[in-house]
């Protein structure tokens, strides 16, 4: 026993001398997390690291039997389903996984931005935070048509419609993401590259840089716990903290399986180019309030294609979204400013009340 | 020189609304009129200018002098319309209705003449309509049977592919119930008025005219049509049969074709019916008092225990299928993909639809053969159905021990934060 004590010990002496992961471990033994009415959202990007890491793990097992064509797509992934062990509860997680994913980063997104943790010097740490949820988005689009399902496939083409409205360079980057001027094998197999290869490098490193500055910087503390002028308790990172987060990951697993259990994810009909476009086609959830925005936009506005100024507003809206550091003023100079918050909370209203009417209307 | 290019180009609209208007001068001036005139005329007279334009003749070009003869051209150049119907002008008028056959088939059983507009339109419709009935009654005179113009129409005769003709699939029966259903006019022949009833109430007539759908027989699929003819005892099986040739197959070598000969029974009408053929059900088969076996065979009979034997044989096939089935929708319910249980179904099924064909070979031996390979099949689904039952068992158990067991290390982890922020740590 103490001769392996000794070992162990010699064994990590002898990797910290070379890797000096003592300085890391003595940062994390003194990270300090602030404690306050509103630290419950401060859980809600570890919930969304969580779920990422599922979808790291499940993906890798999917890519074990999927055969990224649109001869063989369909019927790998039913086989995934239904031949593989266990194949039908990690397709399940991956696709449950997926939703809670990004429904839990909008979460977080908003939390951030209505605690306005975006103040200096969290800018950075604001940008590749909205960055990371574009590359969500991504996923979600890229991910979706890889089952190559008829609604996967009718949904794709009418997303991939979309770029094609862009003037003078929509029609070229049409055909890049279709890989053709339909929606094919091809676009199937590009999408495939993309969603497991192109994203997931581009992700790691924003998601590095993400989860560095927030090391760096640590927990923003909203403006009004800040003015208070009561004195802010904090609870050391390791381990009260991690193992809060711990309960909220552990559950959350819970809730994934329940939910691949009960309600496993459906597979559909096969992709048929040839058949008519099935009733009730729409995007994923978090794409149908854009796509619901689109449908309500008249034809022509003025002289403008409306759809055209509906995409348009969407890229305005994305880049202000990059930009809310810089564009509040009032909270970079730690001021209490509501206009941008009321922004916030119609921008909000109008997500929800869309996605709604997009299932419902 | 502006002045001079618009001069040019007045005249060139000129002469081009000139030559647009050539045709119909033309036509006035050779006076190829018929039309024209007859327009003018009252009533029967009137009549054949009226639908002219839609008739298939003379779309194609033909027009009233190459049915009627006469000459046109020189009644209108003169101003006489006796000198168009001369009989110098080979003018035959309107043909009676004894004639009317022959009047068409000049054309119509001309081989050569008929290539030129419609080379797979049959040429040899005057020798049918001889077979027919309606054509050895004309022959003795009876000028009131159908003839050409009975079915077709006349003077706007349209093609059999436009749903506005009465030869139209879709319209037949009603143009053969014109006559077929008038009592008075049948009574002279002592034929029944009812078909066209019975057909339209018929799986036939239903499918034929109410879901529109064309591959269901109309009169003509039975009976001919410039043939028609009331099959015969023995050949209403081949009537059917150019449908059903399974069926006719079967029961051609079954013991039931030499029977019904001999009892002078029609072959498929005595289960089936006749115009009135009604959906067709599993009742049909047996020794239950809605079967019709039992309509010629008594209890005790060779005949009677095969209907039993066989409709048992069948409800052991469906009962298996709809156990097969009742399996995968509990296991899909649950989540469990059987996709390829629902194939193998899909071929069980496949299997009933061709045993309730082989119950025409009346022998329960070949017929238990066809079920017993369906059986076969439907046990192959149930146990893909026992296997998805079994998996969905495995889940639901997995769910059941994962989820209080990670419920159980939520509350531990909860404990240790309870524990090591607890005032005594």
């Amino acid at each position: 026993m103490i001769a392996f004590e000794t070992e162990k010990s010699s064994a990590a002496a002898w990797l910290n001398e070379r890797l000096g992961f003592d300085k890391l471990a003595e940062l994390v033994r003194h990270k300090q997390v602030p404690q306050h009415r509103h630290s419950l959202w401060y859980y809600l990007g570890g919930m969304t690291l969580f779920l990422f890491i599922i979808q790291i793990i499940t993906g890798i097992l999917l890519l074990l039997y999927y055969r990224p064509t649109a001869e063989a797509a369909f019927e790998s992934v039913a086989f995934i389903a239904s031949q593989v062990p266990f194949g039908w509860l990690i397709r399940s997680i991956h696709s449950w996984s997926a939703n809670l994913m990004i429904f839990f980063l909008f979460v977080h997104m908003f939390s951030v931005f209505f605690m306005k943790g975006y103040r200096r010097p969290r800018e950075v740490t604001w940008i590749s935070g909205a960055f990371l949820l574009f590359l969500s988005l991504g996923f979600g689009f890229s991910g979706y048509l890889l089952p190559w399902n008829s609604l996967a496939y009718f949904a794709t083409q009418v997303g991939t419609d979309i770029l094609g409205q862009i003037p003078l360079i929509g029609e070229f980057l049409l055909k890049v993401a279709r890989g053709g001027e339909d929606v094919t094998g091809a676009t199937l197999t590009r999408f495939f590259g993309i969603h497991v290869a192109v994203l997931p490098m581009v992700t790691t490193f924003v998601l590095g840089l993400h989860l560095a500055l927030v090391q760096k910087h640590g927990m923003s503390v909203p403006m009004s716990v800040e003015k208070s002028g009561r004195p802010i308790k904090h609870m050391p990172f390791i381990p009260n903290f991690a193992l809060r987060d711990a309960v909220g990951w552990t559950l959350a697993l819970g809730l994934l399986v329940l939910l691949a259990s009960v309600f496993p994810w459906e597979l559909g009909q096969k992709a048929d180019s040839l058949a008519s476009a099935p009733a009730g086609i729409r995007p994923e959830w978090f794409f149908l309030f854009s796509f619901q925005t689109l449908k309500y936009i008249p034809g022509k506005i003025w002289f403008i294609n409306g759809e055209l100024l509906g995409i348009a507003g969407f890229g305005v809206g994305a880049l202000a979204l990059v930009l809310v550091p810089f564009l509040d003023r009032r909270a970079q100079r730690n001021e209490v400013g509501r206009l941008v918050s009321a922004v916030g909370v119609v921008v909000l209203i109008y997500m929800i009340v869309f996605t709604f009417l997009g299932y419902f209307a | 020189m502006r002045c001079g290019t618009l001069t040019y180009h007045l005249l060139f609209l000129l002469l081009l609304s000139a030559l647009v208007a050539v045709p119909a001068a033309a036509q006035d001036e050779t006076g190829n009129s018929c039309i024209d005139c007859h327009t003018d005329l009252d009533g029967k007279l009137a009549a054949p200018a009226m639908t002219m334009t839609e008739d298939v003749h003379y779309r194609r070009g033909l027009f009233c002098q190459d049915c009627h003869g006469g000459n046109p051209e020189r009644g209108f150049a003169e101003g006489d319309p006796e000198l168009a119907h001369s009989r110098r002008y080979d003018w035959r008028g309107a043909p009676k209705a004894i004639d009317i056959p022959e009047f068409c088939t000049r054309c119509h059983a001309n081989v050569n003449y008929m290539k030129q507009y419609n080379p797979s339109l049959r040429v040899d419709q005057l020798l049918e309509y001889r077979s027919s009935r309606h054509g050895e009654l004309l022959a003795e005179g009876d000028e009131n049977v159908a003839q050409c113009v009975s079915c077709h129409g006349v003077h706007g005769i349209l093609s059999v592919s436009d749903s506005r003709s009465p030869v139209h699939r879709a319209n037949i029966p009603a143009t053969c119930g014109a006559c077929h259903a008038d009592k008075a006019l049948m009574k002279p022949y002592s034929l029944p008025t009812d078909q066209l009833a019975k057909y339209s109430s018929s799986v036939h007539g239903v499918l034929l005219l109410e879901r529109g759908d064309a591959a269901a027989p109309a009169c003509n699929d039975c009976h001919g049509n410039h043939g028609a003819t009331p099959p015969g005892l023995n050949s209403i099986a081949n009537a059917c049969g150019e449908c059903h040739a399974l069926n006719r197959d079967l029961f051609n070598k079954s013991p039931h074709k030499k029977a019904f000969a001999e009892m002078e029974l029609g072959e498929c009408t005595t289960c089936h019916g006749h115009h009135d053929v009604t959906k067709t059900g599993d009742f049909m088969i047996g020794t239950g008092d809605k079967s019709i076996c039992i309509d010629c065979h008594e209890d005790g009979e060779a005949g009677f225990e095969a209907a039993g034997a066989m409709k048992a044989q069948l409800d052991s096939l469906k009962n298996i299928l709809a156990s097969a089935e009742e399996l995968l929708e509990r296991a899909e319910q649950g989540g469990v993909d059987v996709e390829s249980g629902r194939f193998d179904l899909q071929q069980a099924r496949n299997v009933l639809i061709k045993a309730r064909g082989a119950i025409h070979s009346f022998d329960p031996e070949s017929f238990t053969k066809v079920t017993e390979t369906g059986i076969t099949e439907a046990g192959i689904v149930m146990e893909i159905g026992e296997a998805a039952l079994h998996d969905l068992w495995l889940r639901q158990v997995g769910l059941a021990i994962t989820i209080p067991l990670i419920l159980l290390v939520a509350l531990a982890l909860y404990w240790k934060i309870r524990r090591i922020e607890s005032p005594k740590h």
